[in-house]
């Protein structure tokens, strides 16, 4: 099954979305850990600081955008993961070593729905 | 009833878990599989009669259920979901491969997967007794004081949530397994103190659901013999239901441990939960539930209210706290250091607690303090804690346990 990661927490403001500039990204030990165990990861990334989130609706005739995450709470999505896995709890596992886990953030596991 | 009805009525109690569970783990599809052993269950009732009680009740409504499953998939409309389960199905009699943690049977994996902590709390407790005991969504309903369709709400959220978000039919691998043992038994202890000391109603005590806490209990310390925190679990189970005859007198009303005849007690439940303790006991591995096991079995143990070895007590609540540091744990312990070393001494434990003000909505605090002065001879200061007490209780026979109370002291 497919699962997306998402990797919420607060925002710390002086170091996000700054990529590291050399050596290995902080993610890539988590990737070969989880392998390891037979869940692969297809695809995911952090994501730019909230200050850069633009919020979009379709009110029928009008689209309204406004600045900011949709939801105004503390913790927000900062990230997400795309992993393969053969079910919840091999997911669970992944999420759970997670850099961002590891680091005392929240991260929110949901399968992707099935595209038939 | 017929004999042949009664049959039928002890084979659904004992098999039907099981012959669901294997139903489960051959369709993958829960609500199928529910159907198809209900219609066996109704296939039984139409021909026992005529041909007889099979030698094996449990083979025979495998076996109907499974064929029902077929038929059914066969006319099914769904194309890419009827091959894959008939593949599944086309075996006879196939018996699962062992699980990881080498396990290999389909009621252990029924049970962790109803147990699984992606599901509420609430959906677990529902979907055990639904799957597992085999009570109807009505009858849940009613132990649960919801209404009914709230609860088939509840059950078909959890087997959806199960099916969409890939919670696995499986008892887990070794690695995950002692965490996941301590969730299924904390979810049959729940059950358990639901039918034992129910939160809400006019009846305080409802045998029916501690029965089935019972016998699940049972059947996880059978499946799992060398988890000694089941075995521990089971005794504590049959340690307090033992004393289920004497906790309410001839009204109904709620008699203190203290008061209690304890001649009414189940003496062959007490003797089974002792023996079921001692060989817990010898693992050697003491869980919460093996030292709440002991601490009824001083109970269980005392002829009499005066021979309790409550500094025995006093010292496994104290070992309980090093374990679940909840104030609950502590308040019980401050009742058996007030029975060990006078009142004086447990009152300043539950002043303790009072000031930490987590227990502030547990009408069992004020009522222990109340209890704790009115023997100190202080009614004045009982009478407020017993009037406490009162705004927070839930349930009526100890409501009207603590206006007794209160009357006395003069309140």
């Amino acid at each position: 099954m497919r699962y997306m990661l998402l990797v919420c927490g607060q925002e710390d403001a002086d170091d996000a979305g700054t990529a590291h500039e050399y050596g290995e990204p902080c993610w890539a030990p988590w990737a070969r850990e989880i392998q390891a165990r037979g869940i692969l990861l297809v695809e995911g990334s952090q994501l730019q600081p909230i200050r850069t989130a633009t919020t979009v609706r379709n009110a029928g005739n009008e689209v309204l955008v406004t600045d900011g995450p949709f939801a105004e709470t503390k913790e927000q999505i900062l990230g997400y993961d795309v992993i393969e896995c053969a079910d919840l709890d091999e997911a669970v596992y992944a999420a759970s070593r997670h850099p961002a886990a590891l680091a005392g953030g929240v991260v929110e596991v949901r399968p992707v729905l099935a595209s038939v | 009833m017929t004999a042949v009805e009664a049959a039928v009525a002890t084979a659904f109690r004992e098999e039907w878990g099981n012959v669901l569970a294997t139903l489960i783990r051959m369709t993958g599809n829960w609500d199928l599989a529910e159907e198809c052993v209900q219609d066996a269950f109704a296939a039984a009732l139409a021909r026992w009669p005529s041909d007889g009680v099979p030698d094996r009740p449990g083979a025979w409504l495998t076996t109907t259920a499974r064929n029902r499953a077929l038929d059914r998939l066969r006319r099914s409309k769904n194309e890419a979901a009827k091959l894959q389960q008939l593949a599944a199905l086309s075996i006879p009699g196939e018996p699962a491969g062992p699980d990881d943690s080498g396990v290999n049977d389909d009621r252990l994996r029924l049970i962790f997967t109803c147990c699984h902590p992606a599901l509420s709390l609430e959906a677990r407790v529902a979907l055990t007794l639904r799957t597992l005991a085999g009570l109807t969504t009505a009858e849940i309903a009613r132990a649960f004081l919801v209404p009914e369709a709230t609860m088939a709400k509840r059950l078909t959220r959890a087997k959806n949530k199960i099916r969409d978000a890939g919670i696995p039919y499986r008892v887990p691998p070794a690695h995950l397994l002692p965490g996941r043992t301590g969730g299924v038994l904390a979810v049959l202890y729940l059950l358990f103190n639901e039918g034992y000391s129910a939160s809400a109603g006019d009846d305080v005590v409802r045998p029916d659901i501690t029965a089935e806490a019972i016998r699940l209990a049972r059947l996880l310390a059978a499946l799992m013999p060398d988890e000694p925190e089941a075995t521990g679990l089971l005794a504590l189970m049959l340690l307090h239901d033992a004393r289920r005859p004497g906790r309410l007198d001839a009204d109904g009303e709620l008699v203190t441990l203290e008061d209690q005849d304890r001649s009414r007690w189940n003496a062959a439940a007490i003797t089974e939960g002792l023996a079921l303790l001692d060989a817990a006991w010898r693992r050697r591995s003491a869980g919460p539930y093996q030292l709440q096991a002991a601490i009824a079995a001083c109970h269980a143990e005392a002829r009499l209210a005066a021979d309790t070895d409550w500094a025995e007590i006093a010292r496994l609540y104290g070992e309980l706290y090093q374990l679940v540091p909840t104030p609950v744990v502590a308040l019980n312990r401050a009742v058996a250091v007030a029975m060990a070393d006078g009142p004086a001494a447990g009152l300043a434990l539950v002043d303790d607690l009072a000031a930490g003000g987590s227990l502030s909505a547990y009408f069992l605090l004020p009522a222990t303090r109340a209890d704790l002065l009115r023997r100190l001879g202080r009614p004045e200061e009982a009478a407020a804690s017993y009037t406490e007490a009162l705004g927070l209780v839930t349930t009526g026979p100890e409501r009207r346990f603590l206006s007794k109370r209160l009357a006395e002291v003069g309140g």
